[in-house]
């Protein structure tokens, strides 16, 4: 029962993104497609629910389903107040499948379902619904399939089917409706069951299989189309396809009841038509395939790959020339692995449109809040990126868009004055950009207000009152922690997180933010984060005959430091002057406990930035190279070790442990507490 | 390889032998995935001498654990001919870092006595039993405790 809930859900959740687009895009004009859209998504939401007995949810789901029938028929025109309110109940059916999916309270939904009943007027009211009904389906659609296709008493061309389904097809989890009404999308059909096979109540066993059904399907029908549709159920039908040549018989008044049957294994029967119709090539085949099977393939190819890398060094070193037909086999082998590691990489990618779809309400919903008018414009959703950072990506997109609309953009009156239309755009968009995608929130409000950012900063204690930062530096300011620039703290964006969770939670992506700010005409924050987190960019370096690898975004710079360079500092401290900046230089062969690093006079220092900190200089025997890796937890079969985050294997078939910058600055700290001892320091 | 039939009662374990400085191990076979050699480990910062390091099996970075070191009689001088054990219990997988493998065992629960009070302490809390054959004396360890032990200090370090 659990995991038909869970699929219950999930198909919810496609459900409600089908809505919402469609809702949308009745804002931009109705047409009979887009409401049929939305139809469906609300009934089937309405019709699985009561079979879980969510009632609170299926009485709501039947107002809106109502008004949208209405719609359907014309009976309501779509536009204005009425699409505003059909919005509303959308947010609300959603947060009504949230409440039955969380065991939550219900939301408040009286007041919209008020509206709505008042908008559906009598015929809303007097329908006798029952929200317990088991199937929570009318039966009516399939009544049109009956009176669709009266037997024509002419000759016709087509074909006779008889579909008996052994007990294997249903095990399958095959849905025979789903094959009848794929064969009406075909022609005109005409069903008859056969349910003669059927026994006595006592007799019957919930796993035997006894319908079979008797179709005639009119029209100038190929067979290869009719027998394609049964393809997936070959061998577990008794399946029967005859030419119609003679005079079709009507079937028997018996037949009605018959029908019945079908009725009630039957999702809404009007989702038939969708496939056929569906416009903008949207009608792609998709199966669900269970991540962890996803995950197995991407290692598996990724083991294949450092495998070939190998090979390609033992035949070099055999001396074997690459011109010899070994050479080209290898170089061969090596183009289709890279082929087929981006391949692979793909299929767990997703349009980033499932995060960027949440954003609609919210703006409508924080426009409502602060009496601004918003224009939300979304870009390039079709941009896909993998699936763990979308999944990552809600929290700080959301923050963003909530920062736009409250802080970035002004109320209508302060545009007006400005010399700007009423209405404030937010524009969310995504593109591929080398091999990274980046994702910008950009806002046509008053921008960064850099003096008051300033004052804000000074007032808390963050820079030093007298100060020189660069504009780039003071619009920088918002990222540090506990910095809030509303005047007031509004229950919209500031609660004292801010822009330093979002930022951290790019980091923690393997991201950067940029903030392109200019006063009075908006901002801009764009961020870049990798395609996928399976693998990283990494700076492979060698410390005391150990490789270890660091990535490539928290790395600033690398340099030879001249001895005179480094100073010492306190007990155990040491920092190092860059260009006349002092930050502190971290001896990283110590805090990893590796013997033999050389000292850093000797070596190579590289400059990152960490959370907090800011710069730090760590020092490392030499720099090997650069190179993308693959990431590998080792958590799993060990525990986590401070100061290295993963682990990846190079190659030569070695692992090489990443090493985490925020960790090895949290290890230094411990470190230097320890050696004072009892006087823990300031910083 | 030989097989030990044993016809007295109670249900039959299969036992992989291993050893391991001057003693004979014994693992059940069930959590034993595969034996494979030494390899150069990647040493791993702050982890205790034990656990001698990573190494990759075929994708999934390996933690290698040295049972001799593991059982306080001090670290293996690993070569080539030394052999790693793959251990899949408490729903982790690491390797054992062990001399040789010597035997497939099989045996009854009646076999298996109870470790004695006096042994106890040397051995740690990973034995499980003693096998007491013809010749020999097999020490059988509990994969799940000496797996789980690994987690457990985690915390703890």
């Amino acid at each position: 029962m659990e995991a038909i809930r869970q699929t219950y859900f999930q198909e919810c959740e496609e459900l409600l993104l089908a809505m919402e687009e469609g809702l949308l895009a009745l804002e931009n004009g109705a047409d009979g497609e887009t409401i049929n859209a939305v139809f469906r998504a609300v009934h089937s939401i309405k019709g699985s629910g009561g079979a879980f007995g969510f009632e609170a949810l299926v009485r709501f789901a039947h107002g809106f389903e109502t008004v949208m029938d209405q719609l359907r028929a014309g009976q309501l025109e779509a536009g204005g107040d009425v699409t505003a309110l059909l919005l509303r109940a959308g947010d609300l059916l959603a947060d009504h499948v949230a409440a039955a999916r969380d065991g939550g309270a219900a939301p408040e939904d009286g007041e919209v379902s008020a509206a709505l009943a008042a908008l559906a007027g009598a015929e809303g009211g007097d329908e006798d619904f029952a929200p317990a009904d088991f199937e929570g389906l009318d039966f009516v659609p399939l009544q049109i399939v009956v009176e669709d296709a009266p037997p024509a008493p002419t000759p016709m061309q087509g074909w006779r089917i008889r579909f008996a389904p052994h007990a294997a097809l249903y095990a399958n989890a095959s849905e025979p409706a789903l094959l009848l009404r794929a064969l009406r999308g075909l022609g005109d059909l005409t069903v008859a069951a056969d349910v003669s096979t059927l026994p006595a109540l006592e007799a019957l066993s919930p796993q035997a299989a006894y319908f079979a059904w008797d179709m005639t399907l009119a029209g100038d029908i190929p067979r290869a189309a009719v027998e394609e549709v049964f393809d997936f159920v070959t061998g577990q039908c008794d399946l029967d396809i005859a030419p119609l040549t003679f005079l079709l018989v009507a079937p028997p008044e018996a037949d009605a009841p018959q029908i019945v049957p079908l009725a009630q294994v039957a999702p809404p029967a009007e989702k038939a038509p969708e496939k056929p119709d569906r416009k903008d090539g949207e009608s792609r085949q998709t199966i669900r395939v269970d991540l962890d099977k996803v995950d197995r393939l991407v290692n598996l190819v990724g083991e294949l790959v450092i495998t070939q890398a190998m090979l390609s060094q033992r035949v070099a070193e055999c001396k074997i020339p690459r011109a010899s037909s070994v050479g080209n086999g290898l170089a061969e082998l090596e183009h289709l692995l890279r082929e087929l590691q981006d391949s692979v990489m793909a299929i767990r990618t997703q349009p980033v449109k499932s995060v960027f779809q949440r954003m609609p309400r919210l703006v409508r919903e924080l426009a409502a809040q602060t009496a601004k008018k918003v224009h939300l414009v979304l870009e390039g959703e079709a941009t896909e990126v993998d699936k763990t950072v979308i999944e990552r990506l809600g929290e700080p997109l959301t923050h963003m868009i909530r920062n736009a609309v409250d802080h970035g953009l002004e109320s209508p009156e302060e545009r007006r004055a400005a010399g700007k239309s009423e209405e404030g755009t937010v524009t969310l968009s995504a593109e591929h950009r080398g091999g990274r995608i980046v994702i910008e929130v950009a806002d046509d409000g008053r921008g960064i207000d850099r003096a008051r950012v300033r004052q804000k900063a000074v007032e808390r204690g963050l820079i030093p009152a007298g100060a020189t930062l660069s504009d780039e530096e003071t619009d920088n300011l918002i990222f540090m922690p506990g910095f809030s620039t509303a005047k007031e703290v509004s229950n919209i964006s500031g609660r004292g997180v801010g822009m330093d969770v979002v930022r951290r939670n790019i980091v923690d992506l393997g991201g950067r933010i940029v903030i392109g700010n200019s006063p009075s005409q908006g901002s801009r924050f764009s961020l870049t984060l990798p395609l996928t987190l399976a693998v990283l960019d990494g700076m492979v370096v060698a410390i005391g005959g150990q490789t270890f690898v660091l990535p490539l975004t928290h790395i600033v710079e690398s340099l030879k430091p001249r001895a005179a360079d480094i100073q010492a500092f306190g007990r155990g401290r040491n920092l190092l002057n860059v260009r006349g900046a002092y930050v502190p230089l971290v001896m990283t062969g110590e805090i990893l406990n590796v013997p033999d690093a050389r000292p850093p006079s000797d070596g190579v220092v590289i400059l990152v930035e960490s959370q907090g900190t800011g710069r730090l200089a760590l020092a490392v025997d030499a720099i090997l190279g650069q190179r993308q890796v693959v990431i590998k937890s080792f958590e799993d079969n060990y525990r986590h070790i401070g100061g290295i985050a993963a682990a990846t294997i190079l190659g030569d078939g070695r692992v090489a442990l990443i090493l985490d910058v925020d960790g090895i600055v949290a290890r230094c700290r411990d470190r230097i507490a320890d050696l004072n001892d009892l006087q823990p320091t300031g910083t | 390889m030989h097989q030990r039939q044993d016809d007295s009662s109670g249900p039959r374990r299969q036992f992989i032998t291993f050893r391991s400085g001057a003693q004979e191990f014994g693992a059940d076979i069930m959590a034993i995935r595969e034996i494979r050699g030494w390899t150069e480990t990647t040493p791993l910062p702050h982890a205790p001498d034990y656990v001698r390091g990573v190494i990759n099996l075929r994708g999934v970075v390996l933690p290698v654990v040295d049972l001799k070191a593991r059982l306080g009689l001090g670290l293996t001088q690993a070569n080539p001919k030394h052999v790693i054990v793959v251990v899949q219990a408490a729903d982790r997988t690491i390797g054992l870092l062990v001399d040789a493998v010597s035997d497939i065992l099989t045996v009854t629960a009646g076999d298996i006595q109870p470790t004695p009070e006096l042994a106890r302490e040397a051995q740690s809390e990973f034995v499980e039993g003693i096998a007491v054959l013809s010749e020999r004396l097999v020490t059988i360890l509990g994969m799940d405790r000496l797996v789980g032990s690994l987690v457990g200090e985690a915390k703890a370090a």
